[in-house]
């Protein structure tokens, strides 16, 4: 236990982590109590459709009853904001739980078993990436129907094979190893080389790499709704939200600024969600990988 | 002394980019019960992969291509060609009959599990009867001593482990452990068979003359020291009780006086545990140490196989005698051995060492000499004899 004490100290000695940490947890705070800061209209049984306030297209300034404003179609942008949280965090822990695990899979049994798994598994990836990822997200969505399902869909779809080239080769790497070596020479199975001695020690990067995207997958969501192929007009989502606001960005020539709020404050919650796990994610490394730890 | 393992026209080759390297060829050797017989030559002659080829663990590109590793099984009485093996009988050779000691200890331990985790992996992949039998006992003695309010709740509980671990202890591969240990938060409810091989473990460390076994076990490879490190990895190879040991180079990396408790701690495990042991070395002071026998090797081949007496005091074969030339001596400049070691891509013709032999003869380059006994438990390949 005196061991997480000392990388706990150590991350509250890195104040970019430590920022980092505060910012993740202030919206995880925030996804969990939504309901109380902003509690869903009476006799509405989807939360997640923002509560809209008359079907006026500008977007009105914060007001007592819209502390954010409303935004295109008087949707209430604080509203949206909160609950948009939600959808923040299923998204990124989707995509992300689901790459990592097709990646780990692949990777690990093109890196250890290498020869023809190695090349057919690694050709497929190649391919993948051989698309531009936007591109080939967009006509996903595109041919499923746009929602937050196919956005996840699309975004598993193009981002598993990084992981799966990440762990690969540090999976190459691994197999050589000595440890590998004696294990089989004590008799024990390949599922269980992999399992017990190749991947604990692979899966650090793989960790690092995956708390980084969070915040990216987020991002990408974000442009996939803000593309007009994402969650639905009226859904609490960040992206969505971007969406309504593209026709306000700047407003009348006398007072171009005039609609600022519907397009900052989604695009705050954005900036920050993303910002925060990209600090976590360095701290995340000073936690997690031992061998860059205690320097 | 009755043979353990006979190699017999053993042919190693990598088929790399470059082209096929002969990394063994047609090597015929024997290990008796309860020998020391140590390997020695220079680095690249196929000593590892000798040693590698018994356990049939060549690495990719390499292929065994032919010849035959007989290994007589003192339990069964049974002889066991190992390289016509199926994988999972093999599997249950490797670490249980026949281990393996590696060259680098700090490399041969995984960075992420305690020693302890390492060597109970041993006793949970090739004991598991024999804890499945221990954790009953201690199951059904809690059945029958137990008393009070928080052993009769706990009690069905304990009937169920001690019907779990029946089976374990009865079958090779019984079905209801076998799904129970495949699912991650249920694998836990087997945690006596860890527990029994804990205590194997520490006693295995005490073995291995490890002080303070129970604080070692919970520790990290990285906090032991070298010396330490290869203990535990030599505690781990022994676990078992395996009837051969292998040691590739065990004493190399480490620094002179842990050398010389190294090798005082082979000599005991062979004397205790009667099993023998393969000691791969390239330095001769070792082999006269601890072996019983020798064999020289160069290129893939055997030079010469003798007693250590006869292999220090007599030896035959102009390679043999330039390496114990080559042995650096106070106030004497060193010596080496002419030449380059022979390319494994293109071999010499004939016999192998003749372009750096001085005493070659026409019939070096044509033909190769076989092993010949020259006398009692000497045999040379020279054409010379």
């Amino acid at each position: 236990m005196s061991d997480w004490k000392l990388r706990a100290r150590q991350l509250a000695r890195n104040p970019l982590s430590l920022a980092g940490v505060i910012i993740i947890s202030i919206f995880i705070i925030i996804a969990i109590i939504a309901p109380l800061i902003a509690p869903t209209p009476p006799g509405r049984s989807d939360p997640y459709r923002i509560p809209r306030d008359g079907y006026f297209s500008q977007p009105q300034p914060p007001s007592e009853e819209h502390p954010f404003g409303t935004t295109e179609g008087q949707y209430d942008i604080f509203y949206g904001v909160i609950w948009g949280t939600r959808s923040a965090f299923r998204v990124a822990f989707v995509v992300i739980a689901i790459t990592v695990l097709i990646g780990i899979i692949l990777g690990s049994l093109a890196g250890y078993f290498g020869g023809v798994i190695d090349e057919i598994i690694m050709r497929i990836t190649d391919i993948f990436m051989a698309f531009p990822w936007l591109i080939l997200a967009m006509a996903i969505v595109a041919a499923i129907g746009p929602s937050l399902k196919s956005v996840m869909i699309a975004l598993c779809t193009v981002w598993w094979p990084s992981y799966a080239r990440l762990i690969r080769g540090d999976i190459l790497a691994l197999r050589e190893e000595d440890y590998v070596e004696a294990a089989r020479g004590l008799g024990a199975s390949s599922r269980r080389i992999i399992l017990r001695h190749v991947l604990p020690n692979a899966i650090y990067p793989t960790l690092i790499m995956a708390s980084l995207d969070v915040g990216a997958v987020v991002l990408s969501a974000a442009a996939l709704s803000f593309l007009g192929l994402g969650a639905p007009a009226g859904y609490a989502d960040w992206g969505q939200m971007t969406e309504f606001a593209r026709n306000w960005i700047v407003g009348p020539q006398s007072d171009p600024l005039k609609f600022w709020y519907a397009v900052l404050i989604p695009g705050l919650f954005i900036l920050f969600f993303v910002l925060g796990w990209n600090l976590l994610g360095d701290a995340f490394r000073d936690i997690f990988d031992p061998r860059l730890a205690r320097r | 002394m009755e043979d353990l393992i006979k190699i017999r026209d053993l042919t190693v080759r990598f088929y790399t980019y470059e082209g096929v390297v002969h990394a063994i060829n047609d090597l015929d050797l024997d290990i008796r019960r309860g020998e020391t017989l140590g390997i020695v030559g220079e680095t690249g002659s196929g000593k590892t992969m000798t040693a590698l080829a018994i356990l049939r663990l060549i690495p990719y590109p390499g292929r065994i291509e032919s010849g035959s590793v007989s290994f007589f099984d003192k339990s069964t009485r049974a002889e066991v060609e190992l390289l016509k093996l199926r994988e999972d009988r093999m599997r249950s050779i490797r670490g249980n009959k026949i281990s393996m000691v590696f060259q680098e200890p700090g490399a041969a331990l995984n960075p992420v599990y305690t020693i302890g985790d390492q060597i109970s992996e041993v006793f949970l992949l090739h004991r598991r009867q024999e804890l499945g039998r221990q954790a009953k006992q201690r199951v059904d003695s809690l059945l029958s001593n137990g008393s009070g309010p928080a052993a009769t709740l706990k009690r069905p509980f304990w009937r169920w482990q001690s019907r779990i671990y029946r089976k374990i202890a009865e079958g090779p591969n019984p079905l209801e452990p076998r799904i129970l240990s495949h699912i991650p938060v249920f694998r836990r409810l087997l945690w006596r068979l860890r527990d029994e091989a804990r205590l194997l473990t520490v006693n295995m460390l005490k073995d291995v003359e490890i002080p303070d076994p129970g604080r070692v076990a919970a520790q990290y490879p990285h906090n032991l020291s070298g010396g330490m490190k290869q203990r535990a990895v030599i505690a781990m190879a022994l676990a078992c009780s395996p009837e051969l040991l292998i040691a590739d180079e065990p004493t190399t990396s480490l620094d002179v006086t842990i050398q010389a408790q190294m090798l005082e701690l082979f000599r005991r495990i062979k004397v205790d545990k009667g099993a023998s042991v393969l000691f791969i070395t390239h330095n001769l002071g070792v082999a006269s140490e601890v072996c019983d026998r020798v064999a020289v090797m160069y290129a893939g081949r055997l030079c010469e196989v003798a007693t250590v007496e006869e292999m220090f005091l007599h030896p035959m074969h102009p390679y043999t005698k330039a390496l114990l030339e080559a042995v650096p001596m106070p106030g004497r400049p060193l010596q080496t051995i002419p030449g380059a070691l022979a390319d494994a891509l293109n071999p010499p013709s004939g016999c192998r060492f003749h372009p750096r032999c001085p005493s070659a003869m026409p019939i070096c380059q044509q033909e190769r000499a076989k092993l010949k006994e020259v006398s009692k438990d000497h045999m040379v390949a020279c054409h010379l004899f």
